[in-house]
């Protein structure tokens, strides 16, 4: 199985995507092809499409996808929900997760590690297998198992729930990750004890792609490739070098290379 | 993949508990007179002050009207038109349960009620209510080696007429209101439960009424009565056929808890609901009511209503000794065109008495659900205290939630608190647990559960795996 393959198949392919929501068109064909473990940056100023992207490749249902088509190794994801599409292997990772009262942070980890699993055909875990499991990826993110009994995400500080957000990376062990501005929010210490979680769940199997505006995450995580997006379209790919010069000039600075026709 | 409307579409999953029993039934004729509560009367071989006070309850029904201050539309009820008696025939006397009719027991089997003594429920003694008769109660004697009481009204008030004379009526009196007075004209059956001084209860008890008939009301009256000390955990389940008719539910429950003792009193209602159209269904009227009558003593209500077509209902608790506590924990459900208007009454009369009322209402589909709850706070009750929480969750953007929340005081120290929230599961909500995998059903039902965990956590435990199950079967397809 280590033995390294020939020719990798791409993970995800999205192929001149455009997308709409309540008939305003925000995505207007994006190209990005991901290999396995490759991290990719996407950077661009707000309201660009960045987080309509990340939406999209999730299933949610406000959005429509107007032309081209997404793929997840080799399957157009189109028809899928977005639960059938979480089981075959994609993750978001939310800008802001929602605070859901009433249900257990840990009833609603160990339904999400099951449905996974049964995709994976995998044996499901009972309760005292998940809560082996679940302890040993708290250590991930540095999170006491007290958060375990709490409602989702309810009175968590925005670190914390950036913290359940990696956690539930780590136990679904998706194809794909899209993180959408998880840094933001976050102080300094937070912002490593989630880079650090990222980076031990980044495999050579799987691709990550981290959605932001900072340079200070990529310091910490060092992407493969860095997209420049703005309406709805990605006008320069480069590599970690390219969030350098972004850092140094600005968005400004890349609107040069905006397709004007 | 727009979903414009998450929450049209609604499809109820079939009721599982909607077959008729083919049986052939004793019922008299329709109709409510002076004769047929005589007859009624006489077909129980009742005693001359139960005669009577059934007669005095008619009297006074007659007089009465029926209210209409609830939030529920319905058409008028014709109470001519209702078989007031329906009981399935079989011998006169059954001395044991190899004498009843299998199709009988088939029945409770099938409703997950088992009877027999091979098949019963080994921790919870069972009192079955087919129609107007109690078809038998297991356990009967072994409660009775503790003093223990368990049997159907009819049986009480032939055997323990002492306590009957001296408690029936003594909480809710027949003219109380009119569906009570309703009820204390023809009742049938229900059952009857005595605790003596001292004593817990070994074991819970549970009453489980069916109805069968569809022309034939339903009247059971209960009756509860736990001396100095004592304790004891009652059961209700309830559920009837489909028919495409409307039958009228008009129940009386009496509780009465003396010196230290404690009643809990939990019920998962799931009468037929009628269908999606609003075509059938039960009309569930209740009157159920405690009294604290001793100093510390404790009732606690427990409720889960899914079924009916209306319900108004209002368990409530009179807080007459000193340090008395009532609960109230509600969940109420409605789908489709059903309307519930639910709540409670604390009456708080002696110092230092405490009440706690926890209402979780859940609206879906063109449903209407209230909450109603009168919190009084008489004069002499000093120190008294109050907590109440009413939230309500909608399901979809054509159902609708109210709530009326009454309080009275009297007495300047005394505490009384409410709060009240309503929320909408939203789109994101939804949204984020399907992105982890999560259907979109077992997301919805993951919610609703979660929203009504603080009422859950009060039933008892098999009662509250049931409940759970229950409303994630009845919101099945709700949204979506």
């Amino acid at each position: 199985m280590k033995s390294k393959k020939e020719t990798k198949k791409p993970l995800l392919e999205i192929h001149d995507l455009f997308a709409s929501t309540e008939n305003l068109t925000i995505l207007k064909g994006v190209n990005i092809t991901i290999n396995p473990g490759e991290i990719h940056a996407i950077m661009g100023r707000n309201g660009c499409g960045k987080s309509t992207l990340s939406k999209i490749i999730a299933g949610h249902p406000s959005y429509e996808i107007t032309g081209g088509n997404i793929k997840l190794s080799g399957t157009d994801i189109e028809p899928l929900e977005p639960e059938e599409r979480a089981q075959s292997g994609i993750f978001l990772g939310f800008q802001y997760p929602i605070e859901i009262p009433g249900v257990s942070n840990l009833e609603f980890l160990r339904v999400a590690t099951n449905a996974r699993r049964k995709f994976l055909k995998k044996e499901e875990l009972d309760t005292f297998e998940f809560e082996d499991l679940v302890k040993e990826k708290l250590e991930i993110v540095k999170m006491e198992p007290t958060f375990l009994n709490r409602s989702i995400n309810q009175g968590f500080s925005g670190g914390e729930k950036k913290r359940n957000e990696i956690l539930q990376m780590a136990l679904l062990e998706p194809e794909i990750a899209i993180l959408d501005e998880t840094d933001s929010g976050l102080d300094i210490d937070a912002l490593r004890i989630v880079a650090s979680g990222i980076k031990k769940i980044a495999n050579e199997n799987s691709g990550i792609i981290l959605i932001t505006h900072y340079q200070r995450l990529l310091d910490e995580i060092k992407p493969d490739f860095v997209h420049v997006m703005a309406n709805g379209k990605i006008i320069k790919t480069g590599n970690s070098e390219l969030a350098l010069e972004l850092e140094k000039n600005g968005y400004e600075w890349t609107d040069k290379f905006i397709d004007k026709t | 993949m727009v979903n414009d409307n998450l929450v049209d579409n609604i499809v109820s999953e079939p009721y599982k508990y909607g077959f008729v029993t083919e049986i052939e039934s004793e019922k008299i004729s329709k109709g409510i007179n002076e004769d047929i509560i005589r007859l009624i009367s006489s077909k129980k071989n009742e005693p001359e002050y139960l005669l009577n006070f059934r007669l005095n309850a008619f009297k006074k029904w007659q007089t009465m009207e029926e209210p209409d201050w609830a939030d529920l539309g319905y058409e008028a009820i014709d109470y001519q038109d209702i078989i007031y008696y329906s009981a399935p025939k079989q011998q006169e006397k059954i001395t044991s349960l190899d004498e009843v009719d299998p199709k009988l027991l088939e029945t409770f089997d099938k409703l997950g009620i088992p009877l027999t003594e091979q098949k019963r429920l080994t921790n919870v003694a069972v009192d079955a209510v087919f129609d107007s008769v109690s078809i038998a109660t297991t356990f009967k004697e072994q409660l009775a080696e503790h003093g223990v009481i368990f049997c159907s009204i009819s049986e009480a008030i032939k055997d323990h007429s002492d306590l009957i004379e001296k408690y029936l009526g003594s909480v809710i009196p027949a003219s109380d209101n009119y569906f009570a007075a309703l009820n204390s004209a023809v009742f049938s059956d229900g059952s009857f439960v005595y605790i003596p001084k001292n004593v817990t209860c070994p074991m819970d008890l549970s009453s489980y009424f069916r109805i069968n008939s569809g022309d034939s009301g339903q009247f059971e009256r209960t009756l509860i009565i736990a001396e100095e000390a004592s304790s004891v955990s009652y059961l209700e389940g309830c559920t009837a056929p489909m028919f495409d008719t409307n039958t009228l539910h008009a129940a009386v429950v009496e509780l009465i808890a003396l010196d230290d003792a404690s009643i809990k009193y939990s019920t998962v209602q799931n009468w037929y609901a009628g269908n999606e159209q609003g075509v059938g269904g039960i009309f569930n009227f209740v009157t159920k009511r405690g009294k604290c009558i001793g100093k510390r003593s404790k009732i606690s209500w427990s409720q889960v209503e899914t079924g009916s077509a209306i319900t108004w209902k209002y368990p409530s608790c009179i807080l007459l000794g000193e340090e008395s506590v009532g609960e109230f924990y509600s969940v109420a459900l409605t789908n489709n065109l059903q309307q519930a208007d639910t709540g409670t009454k604390m009456i708080h009369i002696g110092p230092k008495t405490k009440s706690t009322i926890v209402s979780k209402g859940i609206s879906a589909g063109k449903s209407s659900n209230s909450y109603r709850g009168l919190v009084k706070i008489g004069s002499k009750a000093k120190g008294a205290r109050n907590y109440s929480q009413c939230d309500s969750m909608l399901i979809g953007d054509k159902a609708a939630a109210n709530t009326f929340p009454y309080i009275q005081s009297q007495q300047s120290n005394s505490e009384v608190e409410h709060e009240a929230s309503t929320c909408r599961i939203s789109e994101d909500q939804l949204f984020y647990l399907q992105s982890r995998g999560i259907e979109f059903e077992e997301a919805v039902s993951m919610m609703v559960s979660g929203f009504c965990r603080d009422v859950f956590n009060q039933l008892p435990m098999e009662f509250a795996a049931e409940a759970d199950k229950l409303l994630s079967l009845k919101l099945e397809g709700s949204v979506g």
